[in-house]
């Protein structure tokens, strides 16, 4: 048998780049994100998108995925299936941490709160199911700007509004957070999105690798930290229910 | 936060279940520990009729329960008591002296005995038992599977009468092989499954001798009648052994209990392949005058027993299944949402799945599905939400019906299984009922519900009331609806109900 043919792996790299809901990405993304000289990812680029399989955005440049694939099969994951998929593991999570839990993926400019669990204190708590949390400020952005492409070019691209006087809006202090993230695997939110409000996040992955969402625990700052530490516990619980998802949508151990 | 990693001691509950037996260890919070789990088969003989191997079922509980366990990295000594809950109405009869079943058990949706159940309904019909028990003459029950047993298994009858047989559901096969089998099993039951038997009689707990007679049961198959919490005896072997076997309750029954709804008034709703939904009436049986079951809900050691009314939906999360098979709609059942939410409303669409007529509280044989409402402007998405609105309204009446019976306005309305993941039903559930719908932190409330009755009998909780404080609320949806548009909706339902009405003509 002979062995895998590189242009079409690269071009089936480039796809699952760009398989999801609202992606578009441009040509510099997709080449740096694969490790691809410019040259080699614009060829593939321009044939998948004589096949119809990958659209340009005329005014942006950028590329989506394009009709001729949509009708092959929608790849992407259906955010209700990961919701079905991440409920006990997210109750589990909130019943240990005691805080209340977050999921989210990425919708346009932000993040979309696909399920919610209750902190399990039996105060009053609204769903917040449909909510928008933002991208640049909220844990759960952060993760997902750090491990996804697309995030990261929404989160480049737009106006980073300071929420409080701790959120970071800076252009090199935020990739700098993002590397951190990428570096420990997690995100944290202490008062940058609301003032008294920390969060930790990390991601979920599909059998591909690709970021598809993340989950976050959210509480007053007061019990998140200790010592003015985030509380490792917490961060490890936090790590243990992404993977645990993860494990169920067939990634594998890492 | 807590320690993830809980210390004991612990309580077993073992679930035996239509299509698989589980075992899962909790820790005193009511949290799960690990959960041991295996399907058993499934066997049609004809169409209508479905059979387990009981023999196969109890290997698995004994695996089963060895695999929680072992993951649990626990041992015997860290468990205070083993509850049990079970698929209800199934029926065995087994050897009393060699421990066979002499027969595959008849499984509660087997159909074989409907026309045994016109004949035992003489010229009454099928309410002809309904006062004592509660219950329709229907083939769910177990009463007439026995009959139909002892009539059809070559010399049954004789080696009964002559005390050699034992009946059991799955709750009594379970106990009796825990507790020793041939060597001194206790042969029991608890009031919740024998309520389920058109055997019992709801107000004095017992054996009704006139029913026995007229199906046709010798007394001498039957177990003694227990409470749903008290030990009925000890493991006698395996993983367990010597821990006390404490508790026993249909499996609706100990979501029930799990759902800690021990006040009347309290309900939840299971919302799996169909729903069932129970409503604690306290200490006196309520009459259904409107289609529903009247069942007990639970007795805890010698207190009063708390009854409960039941309405089941018998197609729910199997309309979605079939949306994703035989429509090919949606790949996925949560897929159902996405497409639903891809419009705002069911663009005047309606879909009742009287698949197999219509049940509670109608009961109409000759009803048959129906989609109406259809224009040229409804598409797939309309009817995704004609599909999980039909599951909202089901519920509706059901529990317009409890409030009826028992004259008690449901305040809310707690849920569990699998549909709770579809975030639009539970929005839309809310809103129809006009009450909130809250979803507790457990999921699995059916085991937890046996656990916590089991863990009351030896004094591992103290009482109900803490276990009401380990409840724990995951989320709750409140009405959004405003009152002319749901009741503008509920009539375009209920004359869609209508339609499916006298389909099928007079049966011969």
């Amino acid at each position: 048998m002979p062995g895998p043919i590189q242009s079409l792996a690269r071009a089936a790299a480039i796809l699952r780049l760009l398989a999801g809901g609202e992606r578009r990405l441009g040509l510099s993304d997709v080449a740096s994100s694969l490790g691809l000289a410019k040259g080699t990812a614009h060829g593939i680029l321009r044939t998948l998108q004589q096949e119809g399989f990958v659209e340009q955005d005329p005014v942006s440049g950028r590329y989506q995925l394009g009709a001729e694939l949509l009708r092959l099969g929608n790849s992407y994951l259906d955010v209700h299936e990961l919701r079905a998929r991440a409920l006990v593991w997210t109750d589990d999570l909130a019943r240990s941490s005691g805080e209340a839990v977050y999921l989210g993926v990425l919708h346009q400019q932000g993040v979309l709160i696909v399920h919610h669990v209750f902190r399990p204190d039996d105060s009053r708590q609204v769903l917040e199911v449909g909510a928008m949390h933002p991208l640049h400020s909220s844990a759960l952005g952060k993760v997902l700007s750090a491990y996804d492409p697309v995030a990261h070019s929404e989160a480049a691209e737009i106006k980073r509004e300071p929420l409080t006087a701790r959120t970071v809006t800076d252009d090199a202090a935020f990739e700098g957070v993002l590397d951190l993230t990428r570096a420990r695997g997690w995100s944290a939110d202490l008062e940058e999105t609301w003032d008294g409000v920390a969060s930790i996040a990390a991601p979920i992955h599909d059998r591909h690798r690709m970021t598809v969402g993340a989950v976050a625990v959210t509480g007053a700052v007061e019990r998140v930290c200790a010592d003015g530490e985030i509380r490792p516990q917490l961060v490890a619980a936090v790590r243990d229910c992404a993977r645990a998802v993860s494990r169920d949508l067939g990634a594998g151990r890492f | 936060m807590t320690d993830a990693h809980t210390t004991g001691p612990f309580i077993a509950a073992i679930d035996q279940g239509t299509t698989s037996s589980r075992c899962i260890i909790f820790d005193k919070d009511g949290r799960i520990v690990s959960v041991g789990q295996k399907e058993h088969e499934q066997i049609f003989p004809k169409p209508g009729w479905v059979e387990h191997d009981a023999a196969e079922i109890w290997t698995n509980v004994q695996e089963v329960v060895e695999e929680a366990v072992s993951k649990a990295g626990i041992t015997s000594a860290d468990v205070k008591a083993i509850g049990i809950t079970n698929q209800r109405e199934t029926t065995v009869l087994w050897d009393k002296n060699t421990g066979e079943p002499v027969h595959n058990a008849l499984v509660w949706q087997d159909t074989r005995t409907d026309a045994l159940c016109k004949e035992l309904g003489r010229n009454v019909g099928q309410d002809r038992f309904r006062r004592e028990t509660g219950l329709p003459l229907a083939s769910y029950f177990a009463g007439p599977k026995i009959r139909w047993l002892l009539d059809n298994v070559e010399g049954l009858r004789e080696r009964a009468e002559a005390g050699e047989i034992l009946f059991g559901t799955m709750d009594s096969w379970v106990i009796w092989n825990l507790t020793g089998g041939v060597d001194g099993g206790h042969h029991v039951t608890d009031v919740t499954n024998a309520s389920r038997t058109l055997l019992m009689n709801l107000h004095t707990l017992d054996w009704d001798q006139k029913i026995l007679e007229s199906i046709g049961v010798p007394a001498a198959v039957l177990p003694e009648i227990r409470s749903s919490a008290e030990v009925y005896g000890s493991a006698a072997a395996g993983a367990l052994a010597g821990v006390p076997v404490a508790s026993a309750l249909g499996d609706q029954q100990a979501a029930l209990f799990g759902q800690t709804c021990f006040s009347e008034g309290e309900a939840k709703s299971t919302y799996g392949t169909g729903t069932f939904l129970l409503m604690n009436t306290g200490e006196k049986p309520i009459n259904s005058y409107n289609g529903l079951i009247t069942t007990v809900g639970y007795r805890i050691g010698d207190q009063k027993p708390v009854y409960a009314l039941e309405g089941s939906i018998a197609v729910t999360g199997s309309l979605v299944q079939w949306m994703r098979d035989q429509m090919g709609l949606i790949k996925t059942a949560a897929e159902i949402e996405t497409l639903a939410l891809s419009v705002e409303d069911n663009g005047g669409a309606y879909f009742v799945p009287a698949f197999s007529g219509l049940f509670a509280p109608y009961w109409r044989s000759d009803a048959r599905g129906v989609m109406t409402g259809l224009t040229r402007y409804v598409t797939k998405a309309h009817i995704a939400r004609a599909v999980l609105e039909a599951t909202a309204w089901q519920t509706r009446e059901i529990v317009d019906a409890m409030t009826k019976d028992s004259g008690v306005e449901l305040t809310a309305l707690k849920v569990d299984g699998g549909m709770t993941a579809n975030n639009l039903l539970m929005q839309t559930l809310a809103d129809f009922l006009d009450a909130p719908v809250v979803r507790p932190l457990v999921a699995e409330t059916t085991c937890l519900g046996a656990a916590y009755a089991a863990g009351l009998a030896v004094g591992f909780w103290s009482d109900t009331d803490e276990l009401r404080a380990n409840w724990r609320r995951a989320a709750e949806w409140t009405p959004r609806m405003d009152e002319d548009a749901r009741d503008r909706e509920y009539k375009n339902w209920l004359k869609a109900v209508e339609r499916t009405m006298g389909w099928i003509e007079e049966e011969k």
